[in-house]
């Protein structure tokens, strides 16, 4: 620390215009495990490196894609923990909603209420900003939706986008590859190829995670094939 | 006496082919003595959503103030209007909001859903729903309401057909009910538009 006198209080601009606090989410971001997610005409996919700090650490036990309902799912870059607090909230607002209106909730409103828990714990006070950006991947009435949700609190939706380490690699990699017709088989192959450029070693069914939704608006991950 | 009964009223709310009727008697009463004879007991939502309340009718007002307030927000939110269904689940949370204290009032809501298939349905005054694929009526003439329309219904009504079978319901109706009365209020919706029309009935 001691960047400067800026550096402490993440609710006072430097000087510049920046908050400082916030830079540094996305650089915890910015060296978080590579995530990407691609709209296809015909569905999302979201995919992961799973990278264990040892060959010992059971890979079962980490899951780094999760369902918010059971038509949307997301992914993260950035610090694991940040995550479950914001899954864990993201769900309670889901539930909410339908509790109130007997009706899932749209893709579009439940990233704007995590949207709004990220910027809400960058202007509160014993708090620090998230240490992640989200992939959100749901299809409702409105069809095939990609966000991503940074710890600033802002959000945009996306054709495909990448996170974390070698993001503009993998962005200029999509880019390459993207096309608006693309389909969802596809677009998974695009992914995994997508993880391979940047991904050190061999992957395998191990070392990445995957999430699918389709026109069945069933939101699937694999290795872990659930529900169903 | 009832509370329910105060003010006295009848509504009803029917549905046609690709559209619904929704009415209502235009008496405000304080017991047996009319204050009013051109009372609105149903308010618009939105173009294809209406929502009738019968009952008390100054927590009709207060309710119906709350719930759109509730819809404008959700408008704004959204960018869309509510769908019926989502409409009737909103109102049926705000009223168990208040389980042990309710607006004592007995809502019918109808509105034309996605591809213009009407819904109605109404609710006791703590939400519980209760759909209805014909007819469903609420109000203190609510007992000759289902007489008439259990006898005048006929499935698929053209707009026409439908705002004489609901007005001839309404109308006959609310002559065996002392606390209703004073001509009628109706609405026909479909698809492409809504018809407003003021009856005279027994004018005593």
């Amino acid at each position: 620390m001691g960047d400067s006198q800026y550096s402490f209080s993440l609710t006072t601009f430097s000087p510049s215009g920046k908050l400082v606090q916030i830079e540094h989410a996305l650089t915890a971001v910015g060296s978080g495990q590579t995530s990407l997610g691609i709209k296809a005409s015909n569905g999302v996919v979201i995919a992961t490196e799973k990278k264990l700090p040892s060959i010992l650490v059971d890979e079962a036990s980490v899951q780094k894609i999760q369902c918010l309902t059971p038509n949307i799912g997301v992914v993260y870059s950035g610090m694991g923990p940040d995550f479950r607090v914001l899954v864990r909230k993201s769900r309670k607002q889901a539930v909410q909603y339908h509790q109130l209106y007997k009706e899932p909730i749209p893709v579009t409103q439940l990233v704007r209420e995590t949207a709004a828990v990220m910027q809400e714990f960058t202007q509160s006070g014993g708090v620090r900003p998230f240490g992640v950006s989200l992939l959100v991947a749901g299809f409702d009435d409105s069809g095939p939706q990609l966000f991503q949700v940074d710890p600033s609190g802002s959000y945009f939706s996306w054709k495909a986008s990448a996170m974390g380490k070698n993001v503009s690699n993998a962005k200029t990699f999509l880019e390459k590859r993207y096309t608006d017709e693309i389909e969802l088989e596809d677009a998974v192959h695009t992914a995994i190829l997508t993880l391979k450029e940047g991904f050190e070693g061999q992957i395998s069914g191990k070392n990445i995670e995957i999430g699918i939704i389709g026109e069945d608006k069933i939101f699937r991950q694999a290795p872990y094939l659930l529900p169903n | 006496m009832s509370i329910f009964e105060y003010n006295g009223g009848a509504i009803i709310a029917m549905v046609g082919k690709n559209c619904f009727a929704i009415a209502s008697d235009r008496r405000l009463g304080v017991q047996l003595q009319t204050i009013a004879t051109d009372f609105k007991k149903i308010y618009r939502v939105s173009d294809r959503l209406f929502l009738g309340l019968s009952g008390l009718a100054t927590d009709a007002q207060t309710l119906f103030q709350r719930l759109m307030f509730k819809h404008k927000l959700y408008q704004l939110r959204e960018e869309r209007d509510m769908k019926p269904e989502t409409f009737a689940s909103l109102v049926s949370a705000i009223l168990y909001e208040k389980r042990f204290g309710p607006y004592f009032i007995q809502p019918v809501i109808a509105g034309l859903g996605d591809e213009d298939k009407p819904f109605i349905c109404t609710m006791d005054s703590i939400g519980a729903k209760e759909l209805a694929k014909d007819f469903v009526v609420a109000g203190t003439a609510s007992e000759s309401l289902y007489g008439a329309c259990e006898a005048m219904f006929k499935p698929d009504m053209e707009p026409e057909e439908l705002f004489e079978t609901v007005s001839q319901a309404l109308l006959s109706s609310v002559d065996r009910d002392c606390l209703s009365g004073w001509g009628g209020h109706i609405y026909v919706v479909t698809p492409t538009e809504v018809k407003e029309r003021i009856l005279k009935g027994r004018m005593d």
